[in-house]
């Protein structure tokens, strides 16, 4: 292969780092309405009264909207396919608040000083309710946080508002409870998981404007530009053919900006005032009001046999959706599907849970979703499982885990927010990644630990994850190929590039195809009007699914080029041969650059075009093996992360340079969530971890080591036989960070982070128990 | 209250309020290469150079910017490009918006530390978050940038 | 924060006096924390132009003017000479060096922040403080001090002499503020030992200093015992960052260190 699988700089690295301007709010209009937004100082309350009127006085001000100003029309501002498995259970603006930092009354003014005062100015009283504060308290309590009757789902997700539940499931496998109880080893713990915050850097941003031919136009900072236009048309009851939705460049998403954030409200300001209006999240805002990762608690029950054989898996998950149900169902069911088949040699397994509704910040998707937290819990209790069978947790891994050519029931009933898809494994390269990851940490030597100088001790631990690629059957991308005169091509494409080098990659398998180079495909993404549809940057879909549609566009361009070069050389199709470049037979030849200039200008004149869609019909799981070493301070608890090893299997990489970003990226994202990403949150439900000098993300100090591999694989299905690779660097840290730091000082840490504090007071704990005896 | 500052060796005039902040006052006219991230100086996407230092701009009053030079990576292009270069072929670039404000304190290093170790580069930048790339390409491009250049 | 106007001081005594005009009215250094604060502000009276970022070492002290941004004062050469050059070790610690290009030594020292990671410091080295209108006082005297009259800090003076210093920061990562910041000291065998962020603000443990500064020898066992009497000076705190017991803890591990590093 010529351009796949080549390590080749991204298409637009160079201008960003240049500055140019790029990103929504540097495409705004300049002299856009500010539009802010008046946000619940309490977790549950109900306004008696909101006057505006001194507010509407304040010179500047264009607009103040209530929830009196909006239709009662329940929807989700979950970015899925339609009809979406998430509740609908939001109003734009409603009488109710449900979380500290949900909105309560919008203001667009002229400038962001006016704006902030006229916040001020809006006379608001409360009737502030009893909230729910934790989600262990919420299933049934007589405290209802969505009442409307209004509300709904769009099919069975086990949604039962007035028992706090917006979406449950259960399934089996066999008889667990039967497995179980003739298993000679079982262990039963309980694990919690915390509300990540995804910290893109680009807060979420959005503006919107009239265009000269009357239509809404909106630029905004999102994942899914489609299903934005089609929330905006349903909820403001607005043309969908008068909108247009242009995603620019993204300053980062992880699953942060795959739901509605502003877009409602700038649309309806800029169709209420036929000026533009803009709006950027404060930091602050970002983490209270956007949405961050699903808090779980996961009570796993594992079975088996003294020889190592696991017998059964059961899964109970309590999942915290916050006050409103976005992804509500499918993060909770990933927990499931995109963990339990790692095992898939059990007689039995069971998952089953609710996803309860709490007075919290929503939770919504993030990379990984409920697959970081269902394998922190699976794969700390097989470790655990190990010590009990006093087993070697590799050598059970080995044992038990899937394998090549071979298939789990799970697959075929799980699905997200629906039935499943039967799938064998045809790319499972998880035995390698495992032995390979052994050799690149050196882990004969150091496992489980070695005591070092100054009360240290190095510790090792690991784990291992498998991901998606797309939801088949639903997941759809459209490729336009269009060729123009001299030879080169343009890329029209719905899927979006949210900085993780989609536009680079979908390129290169273009070029690729097509027999040409990078530069000659020029991109042009995400633009509900100019470019065909996909449904967006979520499930690991794009490199696969989007992946293939680009790669049965581009076929289709090659099979018409050919015969247009053999009209114009007279000849039939059969006797031509292309390269990509020359149209040759036995003894005459054109080039493409000529065939193209002639197709414009000369004669036959025509314009080229192909247009390609994919809907997958499985999702081929990547896999990988994470390893971890480090030194853990017994006197203070502290932990440093020596060095991080991941071998993954993705198929073809198609930019191995770029894969490897994705998965460095995602493995630090994890070791954040592991270890420094503690979200607080106070008596009265106010989150005190709302800005970066009280949320850590790790930082370039953090990062000693990472080293990243790609086993050899090639998945049939896949384009170029490249599966996904977005989300899997995120799964295994906080498992295999567990793992190390209890095989270094025997402390186990079921509770998400795993602070210094955590660990010493296990510590303390131990050392107790120690002079007891 | 108006200013006189030279931009990128420029010299302009902004009409300011007491307590706008110099991100602002760039963004407001036009340097949009400057982003804005936390508002609170702790992400580090907003930086420029103040007489030369990388400082937050977010959280620097406009108003003592008066008389003083102030550089953003439009008046640095040369240099950004290259680093840019070095970027791409380490994969180190995902989606960007982290990337103006490491060309600039990337641009300060160097004046400022030569031959700097490893620790050295991740000290000078360590206030420059991101959260695309985990670091290492980002670190290993850069050591080779200020390497080649030394040459 | 709001600031209806901002004055450029042509000198220390036209800033009083605007200082004094109004309490409403406040020093702006580098601005950085005062940029996190809420506060309404009438005059925001700049120095920057009073020529007060420098440092000029003389023979017994060095004299660091309030207005020095913090990464001037840790690339201080003779500021890395003094106590193993654990001000410059606790200042290079604090976020990036944007914020230390913006924020001033002055600001840090005034504020008496709870977390401030250069007090401690300070306080182990000998540290004077000198005020427009005080004058000079010891940083201990002012830190005790309820004094609220409005002044201006003009410079920060730390007395040379060869001191054996330690510094440790206690933090969930690099850009966090600390847990509980550790400054030990030993100039020719008199002993110095303080504690901040506990959350509370720092101050001397002067009881283990002086139990330390008695001894003859100093053994393992004298130094233990020196960190029991300091943890039962200090008083700890919980909040967001950690609990009580868990500073408590940490905090004798490296008040132990410290005394071994400072010791040998
Ligand atoms: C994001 C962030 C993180 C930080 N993290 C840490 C940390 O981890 N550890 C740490 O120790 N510090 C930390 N700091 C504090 C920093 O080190 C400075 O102490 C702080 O910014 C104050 O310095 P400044 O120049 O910005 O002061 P300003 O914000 O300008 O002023 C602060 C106060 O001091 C007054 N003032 C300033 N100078 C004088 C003077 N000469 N005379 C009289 N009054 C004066 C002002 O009126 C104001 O009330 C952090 C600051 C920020 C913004
Ligand atoms: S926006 Fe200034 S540091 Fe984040
Ligand atoms: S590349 Fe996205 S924040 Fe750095």
């Amino acid at each position: 292969m010529k351009v796949v699988n080549h390590e080749l700089p991204s298409i637009d690295g160079k201008g960003l780092m240049m500055g140019r301007p790029a990103y929504t709010d540097d495409l705004a209009e300049r002299n856009s309405l500010i539009v802010k937004v008046l946000r619940s100082p309490h977790p549950y309350a109900k306004i008696i009264k909101i006057d505006c009127t001194k507010a509407r006085a304040l010179e500047g001000v264009e607009l103040v909207l209530t929830y009196e100003d909006f239709e009662r029309r329940p929807f989700t501002r979950a970015g899925q396919g339609y009809p979406e498995p998430s509740p609908h259970d939001k109003f734009v603006l409603d009488q109710f608040v449900r979380y500290v930092g949900d909105e309560a009354a919008v203001v667009a003014a002229i400038d962001a000083k006016i704006a902030d005062e006229a916040l001020t100015l809006i006379d608001i009283e409360y009737e502030v309710l009893e909230p729910i504060l934790d989600f262990e308290k919420a299933f049934e309590n007589p405290i209802v946080i969505h009442p409307e009757p209004e509300i709904h789902d769009m099919f069975p997700i086990g949604f039962e508002p007035l028992k706090n539940v917006a979406a449950s499931y259960h399934m089996e496998v066999g008889n667990v409870a039967k497995s179980l109880s003739d298993c000679e080893v079982v262990l039963e713990h309980s694990f919690y998981t915390q509300a990540q915050a995804h910290a893109m850097m680009e807060p979420h941003t959005v503006n919107a404007r009239i265009d000269y031919q009357n239509r809404l136009m909106l630029y905004t900072s999102t994942q899914t530009p489609f299903h934005v236009r089609r929330i905006i048309s349903q909820v403001l009851d607005y043309p969908l053919s008068k909108i247009r939705v242009i995603k620019p460049r993204v300053g980062g998403g992880f699953g942060g900006k795959q739901a509605i954030h502003g877009e409602i409200l700038v649309s309806a300001v800029t169709l209420r005032t036929g000026k533009p209006s803009k709006m950027v999240f404060t930091r602050k805002e970002v983490f209270e009001s956007s949405y961050s990762r699903h808090p779980m608690r996961l009570d796993i029950k594992l079975g088996a046999d003294k020889d190592g054989t696991l017998k059964a898996i059961d899964c109970f998950v309590l999942s915290d959706t916050g006050a409103y149900g976005e992804h509500a169902l499918t993060v909770f069911m990933v927990a499931g599907s995109k963990v339990l088949p790692l095992y898939n040699k059990v007689d039995s397994v069971r998952f089953h849970g609710n996803v309860v509704y709490t007075n919290h910040t929503p939770a919504g998707a993030y990379r990984g979703y409920g697959a970081i937290q269902g394998n922190f819990a699976l794969e700390s209790a097989i470790d655990m499982l190990c010590e009990k069978l006093q087993m070697d947790p590799i050598e059970f891994r080995q044992k038990n885990m899937i394998l090549e050519g071979e298939t789990s029931p799970i697959f075929a009933i799980m699905g997200e927010g629906t039935e499943g898809t039967a799938m064998f494994m045809e790319s499972c390269k998880l035995d390698y990644c495992v032995t390979r990851g052994l050799e690149l940490l050196d882990w004969k030597h150091k496992y489980p630990r070695k005591p070092l100088d100054n009360n240290k001790v190095k510790g090792v631990g690991m784990a291992i994850a498998m991901q998606g690629s797309g939801i088949p059957y639903i997941d759809m991308a459209a490729a336009t190929i269009k060729l123009n005169d001299d030879g080169f091509y343009n890329l029209l494409i719905g899927a979006t590039d949210i900085g993780q080098g989609s536009d680079t990659i979908l390129a290169q398998i273009a070029a690729e195809a097509l027999g040409t180079t990078l530069d000659k495909v020029i991109v042009y993404s995400s633009d509900s009007d100019l470019t065909p549809f996909d449904t967006g940057a979520y499930a690991s879909s794009t490199t696969y699914v989007s992946g293939n549609a680009v790669l049965k566009a581009a076929k289709d361009m090659r099979k018409m080029i050919v015969e247009e070069g053999a009209k114009a050389l007279g000849v039939d199709v059969s006797e031509i041969e292309y390269d990509g470049i020359v149209i040759k037979t036995k003894d005459t030849e054109m080039t493409l650059k000529q065939l193209s200039n002639r197709l414009y200008y000369n004669e036959d004149q025509k314009q080229l075009t192909s247009t390609n869609s994919y809907v997958g019909t499985k999702s081929p799981p990547p896999f990988m093996a994470g390893f971890v070493e480090v030194d853990v301070d017994t006197l203070t608890g502290e932990v440093e992360i020596v060095e991080y090893v991941s071998v993954v299997d993705c198929g073809t990489t198609i930019n191995p340079m770029l894969a490897r970003g994705q998965v460095e990226g995602g493995i630090v994202q994890g070791i954040g969530m592991a270890v420094y990403e503690e979200v607080l949150y106070n008596k009265k439900g106010t989150l005190i971890t709302n800005d970066f000098l009280n949320y850590k993300i790790p930082t370039r100090l953090e990062v000693k080591k990472l080293t990243t591999e790609f086993a050899v694989s090639y998945e049939e299905a896949g384009p170029f036989g490249a599966k996904s690779v977005g989300e899997i660097g995120i799964d295994t840290p906080p498992a295999a960070l567990a793992n190390a730091i209890y095989n270094a000082v025997g402390v186990r840490i079921t509770s998400l982070p795993i602070t210094p504090e955590k660990i010493l007071k296990g510590l303390n704990e131990k050392r107790g128990q120690e002079n007891g005896k | 209250m108006k200013i006189k500052v030279k931009v990128n060796g420029y010299h302009k005039t902004f009409d300011v309020n007491p307590d706008e902040y110099l991100l602002d006052t760039l963004r407001a006219n036009e340097y949009l290469s400057v982003k804005k991230g936390c508002d609170n100086s702790s992400c580090g996407v907003c930086t420029v150079l103040f007489d030369g230092k990388p400082v937050p701009s977010c959280s620097l009053l406009s108003m003592k910017a008066d008389g003083h030079e102030i550089t953003t990576v439009e008046g640095i292009q040369k240099d950004a490009e290259r680093l840019s270069e070095y970027f791409g072929e380490e994969g180190a670039d995902q989606c960007g918006y982290c990337n103006p404000s490491m060309a600039l304190t990337v641009f300060a290093l160097k004046k400022e530390i030569k031959d700097p170790t490893d620790e050295q580069i991740k000290d000078y930048l360590v206030g420059n978050l991101c959260r695309c790339t985990g670091y290492q390409s980002q670190h290993i491009a850069i050591k080779k940038y200020l390497g080649d250049d030394q040459l | 924060m709001k600031i209806d106007h901002f004055y450029k001081a042509s000198s220390i005594e036209d800033a009083y006096e605007v200082l004094t005009k109004n309490s409403k009215n406040a020093i702006i250094a580098g601005g950085a924390w005062m940029r996190l604060s809420s506060k309404e502000i009438d005059t925001a009276i700049d120095l920057s132009e009073l020529g007060m970022d420098k440092v000029v070492v003389e023979d017994d002290f060095i004299i660091i003017g309030a207005m020095t941004t913090l990464h001037s004062v840790e690339s201080n050469q003779d500021i890395l000479q003094l106590g193993n050059g654990i001000l410059s070790q606790a200042i290079h610690k604090i976020m990036g060096i944007t914020i230390r290009n913006l924020a001033t030594i002055g600001g840090s020292v005034i504020g008496k922040y709870g977390f401030s990671d250069i007090l401690t410091p300070l306080l182990v080295l000998d540290t004077t403080l000198e005020f427009y209108r005080k004058g000079k006082i010891s940083l201990e005297e002012f830190l005790d001090s309820k004094d609220k009259e409005p002044d201006i800090l003009i410079n920060i003076l730390l007395k040379k002499q060869n001191t054996k210093g330690y510094f440790y920061k206690m933090k969930k990562n690099s850009l966090d503020f600390a847990v509980v910041n550790v400054a030990v000291s030993n100039t020719n065998g008199d002993y110095k030992i303080a504690v901040g962020a506990r959350p509370s603000i720092t101050h001397l443990a002067k009881e283990a200093m002086h139990f330390m500064n008695q001894q003859k020898v100093i053994s393992d066992v004298v130094i233990l015992e020196a960190v029991e009497i300091a943890m039962n000076e200090y008083k700890f705190g919980s909040n967001s960052r950690a609990s009580e017991e868990y500073r408590k803890q940490i905090a004798a591990v490296y008040v132990q260190r410290g005394l071994n590093e400072v010791t040998r």
